[in-house]
């Protein structure tokens, strides 16, 4: 699958990331979940909320992939949220601000290319050196393992599979007793 | 101003009686089909990223952001951020609420007089009682759709109608949780929810997805504004105005004349009016009538909250907290007196005191659960076991906030939201009356869940000074409940609106939202600020 934000190398680099902060998250395509949030605005309309109101997977048609058009102010807000404000003067009226894509680039140079190849424990140690950017990937990698899959991760409901969780219910919903007995 | 519960009663009263209205919304519209009314649109899902990460209710901190300290010693701000948001989206704080509905009781509006006051609070009774208020109660049970039952609950007030529904389904945690309470002399009952329990205003019963307290509702079970803003707009005498920001109510000899406001392109506006009623909930409302030029020393003052006892429990057995309504069960033992609480206050130094409503509840969805464990070899198998959600469950109180006139809504000298207007402030501490009561309930709530068989229980209350900014728990209020920045009463002196939320001094500007509020009470505001509107509307058109 071609990349919405990443190189070829910096996928390979977060991948192994993802799959050491949260073991199966390889698997489950986490970093495509990071990859689209990022490139979010390489594709129309940009990947930032999922259409509702149901994914099918429990009934009704599914409209979780057609993604929400944004107004001009949701724009600007998540354009300068992932890119950063770019010296772009509608972006910075509270100030300057450093993008997601930024702090990914720096973030993945630290971590170094070779990254993928290393055993285990040193990329561990690798992580644990840049705290500030692993906390970043492991908020991200939460969420790609553990949201609905139109964004990128949650493969084949891995993360919801391996957790036991049952996901999106509309509009089947819950029976009465399934809430109310054990 | 407003689309939410105060501003679309308003808005639904004033068109059936032949007004035409103009609902101003500074958020996107996720609700209703403008091109035709009888439409709903279907935007909402069951997506813990879109609502729970991604601010897809609005506001974008980042756009509008709001800047806190906890008192003048802090210098002009100590966080920029996200401060007591509630939803900007058509139909407001109604929208993300999981839907507690309860009444206050006959001594909420007068405490000062059943009580006494209290040093460093500026108690005061309100000028409207429960008597005056029960049959607007009772039309707002009616026009959100709350369901209930009208005898579980023994400290209620008396009522004068049924519910218009029954209570829908207990969750299993609550069914374990109100066992236990019983069991140690507690009196709990099922929460009034506005989440039909049955078809109800040609909307369907709630079918128990989960994705409840946070979320809009995607089949539109829950009693969200949609009902009477659909209403008012399907006269043909209202139209709805989403992505425009009001910036200022124009005003001339003691007449408000109209609005300024700025449309989704950045295009600066007027509209003249009649009546202008404020209903952006009491931060942006009483920003607004600052960057208004009103001059009321009180205009802001007196911010409450609720001081949230949270009390959680680890169980062995799983209780899935993720089906059903967030909160199918409440009591309120917490708010009444005993020999044990007075004792406890007078230990504390205050003449009484008392906690909130506590609410039975589970944790979040599994996102949030995952960010709460470290990283690494252990993640999955912590997700596994699920000790922070799939076994877990306790208690939030809502406790009754002493109003001060310290802790208050101001404009903050430097930062400006997108738009360019200063942003609004808040000043906020918490008073001794509530931490006084949070650590004498927090210990008995923790017993109920001993009661349960937990295997451990961790006691927060929210806000805790003690805390860094910008965690889950930090000197910020969690509570989206915020009141008291435009308080009612009979005295100009005292008070900024009157009992039918009319400025004195202003009174063709009305306020219609939790801002006019005397005290905080332990319930939820939404169904007396909704009452409240409903009686000022009705002032309004007789």
């Amino acid at each position: 699958m071609a990349h919405l934000f990443f190189s070829d190398e910096e996928y390979l680099v977060v991948e192994a990331a993802c799959d050491l902060v949260i073991p199966g998250g390889r698997e489950a395509g986490v970093a495509d979940y990071i990859d689209g949030f990022l490139g979010a605005f390489a594709v129309d309309p940009p990947r930032i909320w999922a259409g509702g109101p149901f994914s099918g997977r429990r009934g009704g048609e599914a409209s979780f992939a057609e993604f929400l058009p944004l107004s001009p102010m949701d724009e600007l807000a998540w354009r300068t949220r992932i890119e950063g404000s770019l010296g772009i003067r509608a972006r910075e009226f509270s100030g300057p601000v450093v993008g997601l894509q930024q702090r990914y680039r720096d973030g993945l140079e630290a971590l170094g290319a070779d990254f993928p190849s290393l055993p285990a424990h040193a990329q561990g140690a690798r992580l644990r050196t840049n705290e500030g950017f692993t906390d970043l990937l492991y908020e991200h990698a939460c969420e790609g393992m553990y949201g609905a899959p139109e964004y990128g991760g949650n493969r084949d409901l891995a993360g919801w599979t391996a957790v036991g969780f049952e996901g999106d219910v509309q509009p089947r919903g819950y029976t009465d007793d399934e809430v109310s007995l054990p | 101003m407003g689309s939410g519960p105060g501003g679309s009663a308003v808005a639904d009263v004033l068109t059936s009686a032949g007004w035409s209205v103009v609902i101003f919304e500074k958020g996107r519209n996720h609700l209703i089909d403008l091109d035709d009314p009888s439409r709903r649109k279907s935007d909402y899902s069951n997506d813990e990223i879109k609502f729970t990460v991604r601010h897809f209710l609005g506001p974008d901190p980042l756009l509008e952001p709001r800047t806190f300290r906890r008192s003048e010693a802090d210098g002009d701000r100590a966080f920029v951020g996200d401060v007591n948001n509630l939803p900007a989206t058509v139909g407001g704080g109604g929208v993300h609420a999981d839907g507690k509905l309860p009444r206050f009781r006959e001594e909420d509006f007068r405490l000062l007089g059943e009580h006494g006051p209290v040093d460093g609070a500026a108690l005061a009774d309100w000028p409207v009682s429960y008597a005056d208020l029960e049959p607007f109660y009772a039309e707002a049970e009616r026009l959100i759709g709350v369901a209930g039952d009208a005898d579980a609950n023994p400290f209620a007030a008396p009522r004068s109608k049924p519910y218009p529904m029954p209570p829908g389904a207990p969750m299993y945690g609550a069914t374990l949780s109100a066992a236990a309470a019983e069991r140690l002399g507690y009196h709990p009952y099922a929460a009034p929810t506005g989440a039909n329990s049955v078809p109800y205003d040609g909307r369907p019963a709630c079918n128990n997805c989960g994705f409840c307290a946070f979320y809009g509702c995607p089949i539109h079970a829950k009693g969200d504004p949609v009902a009477p803003l659909q209403r008012a707009l399907l006269t043909g005498r209202a139209e709805l105005r989403p992505e425009t920001f009001v910036s200022e109510v124009h005003v001339r000899n003691g007449v408000a004349t109209g609005v300024e406001y700025v449309d989704a392109g950045g295009t600066t506006h007027a509209e003249t009016a009649r009546v202008v009623v404020l209903a952006a909930g009491a931060i942006e409302t009483p920003r607004l009538l600052l960057l208004s030029g009103f001059e009321h020393p009180l205009i802001g003052r007196h911010l409450m909250c609720h001081f949230q006892t949270i009390v959680m429990g680890g169980l062995r057995e799983r209780v899935h907290p993720h089906r059903g309504r967030s909160v199918t069960h409440v009591h309120d033992d917490h708010l009444v007196a005993d020999a044990a609480s007075r004792q406890a206050a007078r230990e504390a130094g205050l003449p009484w005191f008392r906690g909130g409503m506590v609410e039975h509840c589970g944790p979040g969805g599994p996102i949030q659960e995952a960010k709460i464990y470290p990283w690494g070899d252990a993640h999955l198998r912590s997700m596994q076991k699920s000790m922070f959600r799939d076994r877990m469950w306790g208690f939030t109180m809502q406790g009754e906030d002493m109003p001060q006139a310290t802790n208050r809504v101001d404009l903050d000298p430097r930062v400006r939201d997108v738009w360019g207007f200063p942003v609004a402030r808040v000043t906020y501490d918490s008073h001794p009356f509530e931490r006084a009561a949070s650590g004498h309930y927090g210990p008995r709530l923790a017993a109920i869940l001993d009661e349960m068989g937990a295997e451990w229980t961790v006691t927060t209350s929210s806000p805790d000074a003690a805390l860094p900014y910008g965690g889950f728990i930090s000197p910020v209020p969690n509570s989206k409940h915020v009141m008291g920045t435009t308080r009612m009463g009979h005295d100009p002196a005292t008070s900024v609106v009157d009992s039918y939320g009319r400025v004195h001094h202003v009174p063709n500007v009305v306020v219609a939202d939790s801002s006019v509020f005397v005290t905080a009470s332990g319930y939820g505001p939404t169904l007396t600020l909704v009452a409240l509107a409903l009686r000022a509307a009705r002032a309004l058109t007789s």
